[in-house]
């Protein structure tokens, strides 16, 4: 019982030291804020390739003023430090070369990760509200006593930043004296910068190899040679309309392939087995905001319209008049899908 | 081995399926609706109570809660569905930021020794989706989010989680955090036998003041508006209409 309660004692030492310097920073004014700035962007690899799609948090740290460093981990990393290096945006880019980190496990992942945030003190950390963001930030910002802010889609000021809650129903704005600032970012609400013409300086991070009690067993990712979902240009989406998986391989595979489309799906189509569950668009599943959301016998509940209702176009086939996604739909149609998807891919492949 | 003693944390929320408006004074959403269990709640409970049906060794299943005093209907749902007894921390005023509600959790794991934590990835009101991340942070825990599959066998949990393109495979030791992707089971209904037999369960009612904290908030609400509205663009006869009005906004 000893080692807890001192744990905790420290745990509010450690509050009152970062309550008493939210005061000495108040009386600073915002410009003087932004001039001292300095944000660490998480960045996301795999198998020695950037992720292009964390790149967004670079965009969101431009908006926050003030530098902007990068970190990214794992084994052969020197190769993907080099690419970030190349992000425009980037001053430095912190790399850590240790196979430990290559599976984002948030148990080793959060120590090395709060090191290198005290060593450069920080005042904003971002991170993508990806899997690998999602998984990993709260547990940093617990570590570090801050209240988290999650999937931002505006940077108002350095300390005042807006997320939508209750589905995208409701659109918050919150400002935050903590220090520093954890927060991860919608993806699609911010650019996701150029990937040429940047020069930051490379350097090696400190790592405290902290143990990792969880073991990274396995993986199974669904293969596909089409656009990656979260960041398509276009995404055609089917939903419990299509009444089974032979029906939506059938007919939805087709229409992409005509668009040069992601596919995603409604949870009632997940649910139903016709589509995995990786291709779910809405609250629990992915955010997208294409320049095209064509969807077919998506009813367009409320969940559902959360991951897709940013979407520059949307186009909606669905028999039921009423259906609330016509409500939304710059385009719509009311007919059976099983005639109209296919009339419409043949078309579009003539065009 | 050691026996499994499960908490689950639970939140009333405003229900699912209703469509929350935002009040006149765009301080919060109008709150005088209908509210219900967070989803991703009741699959930690049905989990829990699975783990007990499948005779794995579950000691006893804890709800607990932290809220306004009806937040005490849902965690005599969690009995109904299975939970053995309910600790509620009654809080009126404010709404609990996710570290508030970790830091709470983190004394009620130490409290009643529990060894195993299952969470909802994420509240359908605030999107958050931290509190568990942050609970493991603080115990020092491991943590398996987004939960589609779990295996318990002895002192060892092997976990399956929903990830960005796919699923993955994790294992680790208890004591551990697990918070539930929607795939992981389909939720039990409670019948009126056992929602009968949970009116005579133990239900504790405590103060955060109990745990030495005080629910300060962090972040401070500048205001709550009505997400942009969409303007449906009315509809074509046909799939021709179609093309050419998806051309005309420039989609193709």
């Amino acid at each position: 019982m000893v080692a807890p309660l001192r744990t905790s004692l420290l745990r509010q030492a450690g509050a009152t030291c970062l309550r008493q310097q939210r005061t000495t920073l108040r009386p600073l004014s915002r410009s003087t804020l932004q001039r001292l700035a300095s944000t660490l962007t998480v960045l996301e690899q795999r198998d020695g390739k950037l992720n292009m799609s964390s790149l967004a948090s670079i965009s969101a740290a431009q908006k926050v003023g003030g530098s902007v460093h990068g970190i990214v981990a794992g084994s052969n990393i020197k190769t993907v430090a080099e690419q970030a290096s190349k992000v425009e945006g980037l001053e430095k880019v912190i790399f850590i070369e240790n196979g430990d980190y290559d599976r984002g496990l948030a148990e080793n992942w959060a120590p090395m990760l709060i090191e290198n945030i005290k060593k450069g003190g920080y005042t904003h950390v971002i991170a993508g509200h990806s899997a690998f963001g999602k998984n990993l930030m709260p547990r940093v910002a617990a570590l570090m006593d801050v209240q988290q802010i999650s999937d931002i889609t505006e940077v108002q000021s350095e300390d005042t930043f807006v997320r939508p809650i209750y589905a995208g129903n409701a659109i918050l704005t919150v400002q935050s004296n903590d220090n520093p600032k954890i927060v991860t970012v919608r993806g699609t609400a911010f650019p996701s910068g150029a990937a040429e013409g940047g020069s930051a300086s490379v350097e090696e991070g400190t790592d405290p190899k902290a143990a990792c009690p969880t073991e990274w067993i396995s993986e199974d990712l669904a293969k596909s040679d089409r656009p990656e979902l979260a960041s398509a240009e276009k995404v055609v989406s089917g939903g419990r309309g299509l009444k089974s998986k032979e029906e939506f391989d059938r007919i939805m595979p087709p229409l992409a392939d005509a668009l040069g489309a992601a596919i995603g799906a409604s949870r009632a189509a997940v649910d139903s087995g016709f589509a995995d569950n990786s291709l779910q668009v809405g609250q629990t599943g992915k955010n997208v905001a294409p320049q095209l959301y064509l969807c077919a016998g998506i009813s367009g509940a409320i969940q559902h319209l959360a991951g897709m209702k940013d979407s520059k176009v949307i186009a909606a086939i669905n028999k039921d008049a009423d259906a609330p996604i016509f409500q939304v739909a710059d385009v719509g149609l009311v007919g059976d899908l099983f005639e109209k998807v296919p009339e419409l891919t043949e078309k579009l492949g003539k065009a | 081995m050691s026996g499994l003693r499960i908490l689950v944390p639970v939140k009333r929320v405003i229900d699912y399926a209703v469509k929350p408006r935002v009040n006149k004074a765009q301080t919060g959403v109008e709150t005088n609706v209908k509210h219900s269990m967070n989803p991703f709640d009741e699959l930690s409970i049905e989990e829990a109570v699975r783990m007990r049906e499948r005779k794995l060794p579950v000691e006893d299943i804890l709800a607990f809660s932290a809220g306004p005093a009806k937040s005490q209907d849902i965690l005599r749902t969690a009995m109904a569905m299975g939970a053995d007894r309910g600790i509620h921390v009654v809080e009126e005023k404010t709404d609990l930021e996710p570290l508030s509600v970790a830091k709470l959790l983190q004394k009620v794991v130490e409290e009643e020794k529990r060894n195993l934590v299952i969470l909802g990835k994420q509240s359908i009101d605030d999107d958050a989706n931290q509190t568990g991340q942050m609970l493991a942070g603080l115990l020092n825990w491991p943590q398996a989010t987004q939960a589609s599959k779990v295996e318990i066998d002895g002192e060892s949990v092997t976990v399956t989680r929903e990830v960005d393109g796919g699923v993955e495979t994790l294992k680790a030791k208890l004591p551990m955090i697990i918070t539930t992707d929607l795939r992981l089971n389909e939720p039990r209904y409670a019948s009126l036998p056992n929602i009968m037999k949970a009116k005579k369960k133990p239900l504790e009612k405590k103060t955060l003041g109990d745990y030495g904290l005080d629910g300060e908030k962090r972040l401070k609400t500048v205001k709550v508006e009505e997400p942009k509205a969409r303007q449906g663009g009315g509809k074509v006869e046909d799939v021709d209409g179609m093309i050419a009005k998806l051309k005309e906004l420039g989609a193709l």
